[in-house]
């Protein structure tokens, strides 16, 4: 029984925890990943990218909600998935157009690229501030929990409940619809493998006749999609804060190069692992060591390895033990 | 001269446009951003030196920032000497458990070179010396932070002048980064950047949440300064004959003798505000004449036109047997000690450490788009760049507001959109940064002033 109660405990505050967050990087870890390998620059305007879908997604949501539209039991913000996507891609067209076409057409060094993203990130940042303000905002409806811990405890008659928050089950089966999608597009259609080509070997992709804007659409297309529901995920689970989607941005960075940059599989494995490394590194395991030991052995402290203030620096220590010793990343990357 | 028109030109327009805002909107105002503008300056010749003449990226600007600032407490704070008696003695020892860990490692390294069990014994080290130092350091941290949080809790400085700390912030700093330039400088140049933020991004947080050291969030108060305080000068009995005499034919219009004394003692309020901006201004104006006659020589000198050249061609300078890591490292030591004293020199000036307000977007990318804007490779332009971004950043919200008013003058004065609007003015010093940004990168991309490369 003690056991269970332990193996539950930890579900409750460390795995399904790091599974959705780990999901929600992941999202993002990829969209970096793509505009890296494809684009060929490191994208800084990643976090307020995200944080523009999902503005457009909260505005939506308030609007659906006072005429009255909701998805039952669902966050509301899932309808508004596709118009938010739909005003994103617009938007990083736009920037693509306007900016990045420029460099890329003149090859630039992906210092410059990413010096110019600085640029967008600053501009983007603007644009969201001055439509919807710093402030935070909760947009979270419909049904919060699918299983509360008391109704867990009376079905199992055990002392730990385990909550399944309904925003945790839509991240992480919206996450795994798209990753593989994305996947099977990348891998079966002509368009992704013509993508994968011109990642590897631009020059011999060209020569072969793929023709690089349609790759360059697509590639903002899925950007589009990823950053969209990669932040609005974000948002219903936690809160929609322009400040934190920025910062979000380092752990989303950390992921994709710790999955090794370039490489889809590995940025969406390396989000998992950043996650993860985060919640375990920094949770408390007195309940469960005192569930498992016997009395005599029971620990008196927390049994926390680091305190929660360091959960971005724990993301960020992984990433330079990373660099310094497999800097391609634990899946190899430049490859897509 | 002909050479120097565009920047004497460029720097005329940026004293008016201080002096401006002084005639518009007050003196105290006009020194706080100049100031402000002098500082930046001195971490744009820092990121200048990185960037301009070696081509590194570095986005940890704001850890260096940060360090400096740090330097500023634990070298000018009196020491709080019952912290040091409740943990002193422990915390020292987790410093020697360091020590001996480093050592042992280096013994290992160099013991073991082809031992399969060698990544296995230095990590049981590392793991080992880890749990050392959390059970001897974990009471002895509690302990310290429990005297008197509400003042001190931490263990306080060496009670040094201030501007001994401005030194010792510049070696802080250095010692960052070498520490950080031996671990990624391999690295290429965008993931530089990230790494280096990143890495910016850990020290803040130890800064943040170690409140033994720093206070942490609960920040540093009432720090020394090197300039005399304003309530002094209030006192004494000079600055106030200086005050009557400088404002002495608007004082005699005054006939009743109250009234005058008021005034005088409004001016001298004001007046004593200014010369202690003032005393700061000349302080940051020294530093900044003398970092630039340094780089400047240091810029022609042939180990400038070395550091451009391999910048410029690594592989090409590498054959000609320049060691390209060595110069590197150097290179971006030399430039965090640079951001460092600006960090102390900030901190110094504020009068106060919070570490909660060092943040990316403040003193990283803001500081790159002065580098940029101003002009890479230039330390005039770097100069220029801190400047006219500083100025931009801090004026942005009035020109703003002033725009919006002209715009939407046709809108009745309730209507939504104006409001709004109005209400968002301060965020549009983000559009203009970026627009700034932008534009200076697609049209003028070597900055307002371009880098010049002087033929011998």
């Amino acid at each position: 029984m003690d056991f269970l109660n332990a193996i539950i405990l930890i579900c409750n505050y460390t795995i399904l925890p790091a599974l959705t967050y780990g999901s929600q990087l992941a999202l993002g870890a990829i969209f970096v990943t793509l505009i890296y390998g494809i684009l060929r620059f490191a994208n800084f305007a990643t976090g307020d990218m995200m944080s523009f879908g999902t503005m457009f997604s909260v505005l939506l949501t308030y609007y659906f909600q006072s005429i009255g539209i909701s998805f039952g039991i669902l966050p509301t913000a899932l309808l508004t998935i596709p118009f938010a996507v739909f005003m994103m891609i617009f938007y990083m067209l736009t920037i693509d157009k306007l900016v990045f076409n420029y460099y890329r057409v003149k090859k630039s060094p992906p210092v410059q690229l990413a010096m110019v993203s600085v640029g967008v990130m600053f501009v983007t940042q603007a644009i969201i501030r001055i439509i919807i303000g710093p402030s935070d905002r909760r947009f979270l409806d419909g049904e919060k929990f699918i299983l509360k811990a008391s109704e867990f405890k009376e079905m199992t008659g055990l002392n730990e409940g385990l909550t399944i928050k309904t925003t945790q089950i839509s991240t992480i089966l919206i996450t795994i619809a798209v990753v593989s999608l994305m996947f099977w597009f990348l891998n079966k259609t002509k368009t992704g493998k013509s993508m994968r080509a011109y990642s590897d070997n631009e020059d011999l992709a060209l020569l072969s006749g793929i023709d690089p804007k349609k790759i360059v659409l697509i590639t903002w297309i899925i950007a589009g999609i990823l950053a969209t529901i990669g932040g609005i995920l974000y948002g219903l689970d936690k809160s929609y804060r322009p400040f934190v989607y920025f910062n979000n941005m380092l752990p989303i960075f950390a992921a994709a190069i710790v999955g090794g940059i370039g490489n889809p599989y590995g940025a969406f494995l390396g989000g998992y692992v950043i996650a993860f490394a985060e919640i375990f590194l920094t949770y408390a395991y007195k309940k469960f060591f005192v569930y498992l030991l016997p009395d005599f052995l029971e620990p008196s402290s927390l049994v926390q390895f680091l305190s929660t203030d360091y959960k971005f620096a724990i993301s960020f220590s992984i990433l330079v033990i990373v660099l310094l010793f497999k800097p391609s990343g634990i899946f190899e990357g430049k490859k897509i | 001269m002909k050479n120097y028109k565009n920047i004497i030109a460029a720097y005329s327009v940026m004293i008016f446009l201080i002096l401006l805002v002084g005639v518009f909107q007050s003196w105290s105002i006009a020194l706080t951003i100049l100031n402000y503008c002098l500082i930046s300056a001195v971490m744009t010749i820092g990121a200048n030196i990185q960037w301009g003449y070696a081509g590194l990226i570095n986005f940890g600007i704001m850890g260096y920032t940060a360090l400096g600032g740090l330097a500023v407490v634990l070298i000018s704070e009196a020491p709080v000497l019952e912290a040091w008696e409740a943990g002193g003695l422990e915390l020292v020892l987790c410093g020697f458990v360091i020590l001996i860990m480093i050592i042992l490692i280096k013994l290992l390294v160099s013991r073991f070179k082809q031992s399969k069990n060698k990544k296995y014994i230095i990590s049981f080290v590392i793991v080992t010396g880890l749990l050392l130092i959390r059970l001897i350091s974990s009471p002895a941290i509690e302990s310290i932070e429990s005297i008197d949080p509400a003042k001190t809790g931490f263990l306080g400085g060496l009670g040094l002048p201030v501007l001994f700390s401005w030194i010792i912030g510049g070696l802080f700093a250095a010692g960052l980064a070498y520490i950080v330039g031996k671990v990624a400088l391999g690295l290429r140049a965008d993931y530089l950047a990230i790494a280096t933020l990143l890495i910016a991004e850990i020290v803040i947080s130890v800064i943040k949440h170690e409140d033994w050291l720093s206070r942490g969030v609960k920040n540093v108060i009432g720090l020394k300064r090197p300039a005399p305080y304003e309530i002094d000068l209030q006192n004494s009995q000079w600055f106030v004959n200086l005050v009557e005499n400088f404002h002495s034919t608007k004082l005699n219009l005054i006939n009743s003798f109250s009234e005058r004394q008021d005034s005088l003692n409004q001016l001298v309020i004001d007046a004593s505000s200014i010369y202690v901006k003032l005393c700061f201004t000349g302080l940051f104006l020294g530093v900044v004449i003398l970092l630039l006659i340094l780089t400047q020589r240091a810029l022609y000198s042939p180990w400038g036109r070395k550091m451009r050249a391999i910048r410029d061609n690594e592989v090409s300078a590498s054959a000609m047997g320049k060691n390209i890591v060595k110069e590197h490292l150097l290179i971006f030591v030399l430039g965090s000690a640079v951001v460092g004293l600006a960090g102390a020199m900030m901190v110094t000036n504020d009068g106060l450490f919070t570490p909660g307000s060092y943040r990316p977007m403040r003193y990283t990318f803001v500081i790159w788009v002065m580098v940029i804007v101003g002009g890479t490779g230039n330390n005039f332009g770097a100069i220029l760049g801190g400047f006219v971004v500083w100025f931009l950043w801090v004026q942005a919200a009035p020109i703003a507001l002033f725009l919006i008013n002209l715009f939407t003058t046709h809108l009745p004065e309730t209507s939504e959109i104006r409001v709004h609007l109005i209400n968002s003015a301060p965020y549009f010093r983000f559009l203009i940064i970026g627009i700034g940004l932008l534009i200076i990168m697609r049209y003028r991309p070597q900055g307002i002033l371009p880098e010049k490369i002087v033929k011998h």
